[in-house]
């Protein structure tokens, strides 16, 4: 077990080296691309949390990410840069409000009702800011101006590099990630692990299993937001799309693709459906057809995702053959 | 809002009503009997709309394009049961949710790759072309009738054919007790594919019937589906007479929300849904078909 844990840091060391000195040798495009999926990523992760380890199977993930995306969009000033400590304070502050909001309803629904009513209610979100002047309608929100995180009369770092502004979203996955870690070892992650396995038994232990839930959606939705300031600053428009409901299915692949009740296996399906799409649409317009079978593909005959990939493969060459 | 516009206003939130009912029963039926649930049902929406968009440019008329689409439609239904949809049975609601997630992306390129992106028109047939004079501005158009006439029509039908019949019999004991039923030495699998196969045709009929009055083109098929799936949620899962009841309340909601809150009535629905679940959240009937 020890082994184990010491390889598992030493992999995540070196990866964490890789993506650290990628912008000294990746060209500019694909500098942006690995930015836009460690932001996928902390969207996956923060799903992750309630389908992986609540064993909440949310369809309308995507309204956080969208609504902390068009705060930012709407409180920046037109002609200036806003504060970027403020800007962020403020969407992901939203974003939790939005989530408890929709929390205390959808909560009170299970199973079948709950994937439903999580997707309608998103549907909803995403009328708001395409039918209302709000959001700018169908056309979304630019943001003319990067972000300066300010403090006084100082500013630590410029968003407006390219390059900073990589290391700082790729500041903020590790941050997530690593706090992620940290709850599920805290009781309250805990907690949300027994009631995934069995409901009933936790609130016969005497929890108060709807209040740990309604915290665990607060909680994805608030890290669903902080994604989405880093994507609306890192590409600097918002369209009512981010909060459609295929955006939603879209998150909900990459968490499986890498295999759910992982914060790894999360960033790891960001990064291959990333990667897949742009093969696929290098390939044919029609790249859709090819993504669809590929969803059908991992969910048929690749249960546990990516990440489940290697003891799989032991498994196989230790029994020399097919198991199960 | 005088009565005329009123009274128009009604037929239209009636109509609109029953259409979505007609898909949303396939829906409820699905997950009532079978336990799928299945994102791409508003698929099959749209194949209908297109259709009834090839089949009455090549038969010259609406109504032959139904009499020679609904058969199809059902052939089609029960095939993909026979290859795809037996697979999701015994899986959970998880790999459902994505497994036809992944039909819908199949399904719509493959709509891209024959038909093309273009948006089309189909043309209603003649003899229901034209329409009630209310007063001397107002009218009501005979199409829209019919489309109310057909849906209510069908929904005694499927009453009748689910209450009354020795298959709605079977149909409903298959929905209790899988097993138990094929002990009985009733074939569950046929059962099955008929049940996915009728609702597979009501939601391209829902289709082919809105062709005329609303345009076919991409991605019609994904507001059908998420409004069915509102119908389906309010109404209660598994049960035809909420779907009813529901889409109804959708039809109101959604027809004079446009009038009454132009802004938002998108949003409109949703909220109803919201109401609706803080008072039940289990919908309004639950189960019991």
């Amino acid at each position: 077990m020890t082994i184990k844990t010491h390889t598992a840091g030493i992999a995540q060391a070196v990866v964490l080296a890789a993506l650290a000195a990628y912008p000294l040798v990746g060209s500019e495009f694909y500098v942006e691309m690995v930015a836009k999926v460690l932001v996928l990523g902390i969207f996956a992760m923060s799903l992750d949390l309630l389908v992986g380890f609540t064993g909440l199977v949310s369809l309308g993930h995507s309204a956080y990410f969208g609504v902390a995306a068009y705060a930012v969009a709407l409180i920046a000033p037109e002609f200036a840069p806003a504060n970027l400590w403020f800007v962020l304070g403020a969407a992901v502050l939203i974003s939790a409000a939005v989530a408890l909001g929709i929390g205390l309803l959808v909560l009170r629904t299970r199973g079948i009702y709950f994937i439903m009513v999580t997707l309608a209610f998103t549907q909803m979100a995403f009328f708001l800011f395409h039918d209302t002047a709000l959001g700018g309608g169908s056309d979304g929100i630019y943001l003319n101006f990067r972000p300066e995180p300010r403090i006084g009369g100082w500013m630590p770092f410029d968003l407006a590099e390219g390059s900073q502004l990589y290391y700082f979203i790729l500041a903020v996955a590790v941050l997530v990630f690593v706090g992620i870690k940290r709850v599920l070892r805290s009781p309250f992650g805990r907690v949300l692990v027994g009631i995934k396995s069995n409901e009933h038994r936790m609130r016969s232990l005497g929890y108060s299993t709807f209040n740990y839930k309604l915290g665990a959606f607060v909680l994805a939705g608030a890290l669903a937001g902080l994604a989405g300031v880093l994507y609306a600053v890192l590409f600097g428009f918002v369209t009512p799309e981010l909060l459609s409901w295929h955006e939603s299915g879209h998150v909900l692949m990459m968490v499986i693709l890498g295999g759910m009740g992982s914060p790894v296996g999360a960033v790891l399906g960001a990064g291959a459906m990333v990667a897949l799409e742009e093969a696929f649409s290098l390939l044919t317009t029609h790249w859709q057809l090819l993504m669809g079978g590929v969803i059908l593909a991992v969910v048929l005959f690749l249960p546990g995702g990516l990440i489940a990939l290697p003891g799989r493969m032991r498994q196989l060459i230790k029994s020399g053959g097919p198991h199960e | 809002m005088d009565i005329f516009s009123f009274l128009v206003q009604t037929l239209n939130a009636v109509q609109y009503g029953l259409l979505l009912f007609l898909v949303a029963s396939g829906l409820t039926l699905v997950f009532g009997i079978m336990g799928i649930i299945n994102l791409a049902h508003g698929s099959f929406y749209m194949a209908g709309a297109y259709l009834a968009f090839g089949l009455t440019s090549a038969t010259g008329s609406l109504v032959w394009a139904i009499v020679l689409g609904v058969p199809l439609a059902m052939l089609v239904g029960a095939a993909l049961e026979a290859l795809l949809f037996v697979h999701l049975y015994k899986r959970d609601h998880l790999e459902q949710v994505l497994l036809t997630y992944g039909l819908i992306l199949i399904f719509e390129e493959l709509r891209s790759l024959i038909v093309g992106n273009d948006v089309h028109g189909v043309a209603m047939p003649d003899f229901l072309a034209g329409s009630i004079p209310l007063n001397d501005t107002l009218s009501y158009p005979v199409y829209r009738l019919a489309i109310s006439a057909v849906c209510v029509v069908l929904a005694i039908g499927l009453y009748f054919l689910i209450q009354r019949t020795r298959l709605g019999m079977m149909i409903r004991a298959g929905s209790h007790d899988r097993d138990m039923v094929q002990a009985l030495g009733i074939n569950i699998t046929v059962i099955y594919r008929v049940v996915f196969a009728l609702g597979v045709a009501m939601a391209a009929l829902a289709g082919m019937l809105a062709a005329p009055i609303s345009s076919v083109g991409p991605n019609m098929g994904g507001q059908v589906l998420i409004l069915s799936f509102v119908v389906v949620v309010i109404g209660g899962i598994g049960s035809v007479w909420g779907a009813l009841l529901g889409a109804l309340l959708i039809g109101f909601a959604d027809t004079f929300g446009k009038v009454i809150l132009p802004e938002f009535a998108g949003a409109m629905v949703y909220l109803v849904m919201a109401a609706v679940l803080l008072w039940r959240p289990e919908g309004l009937l639950k189960k019991g078909a």
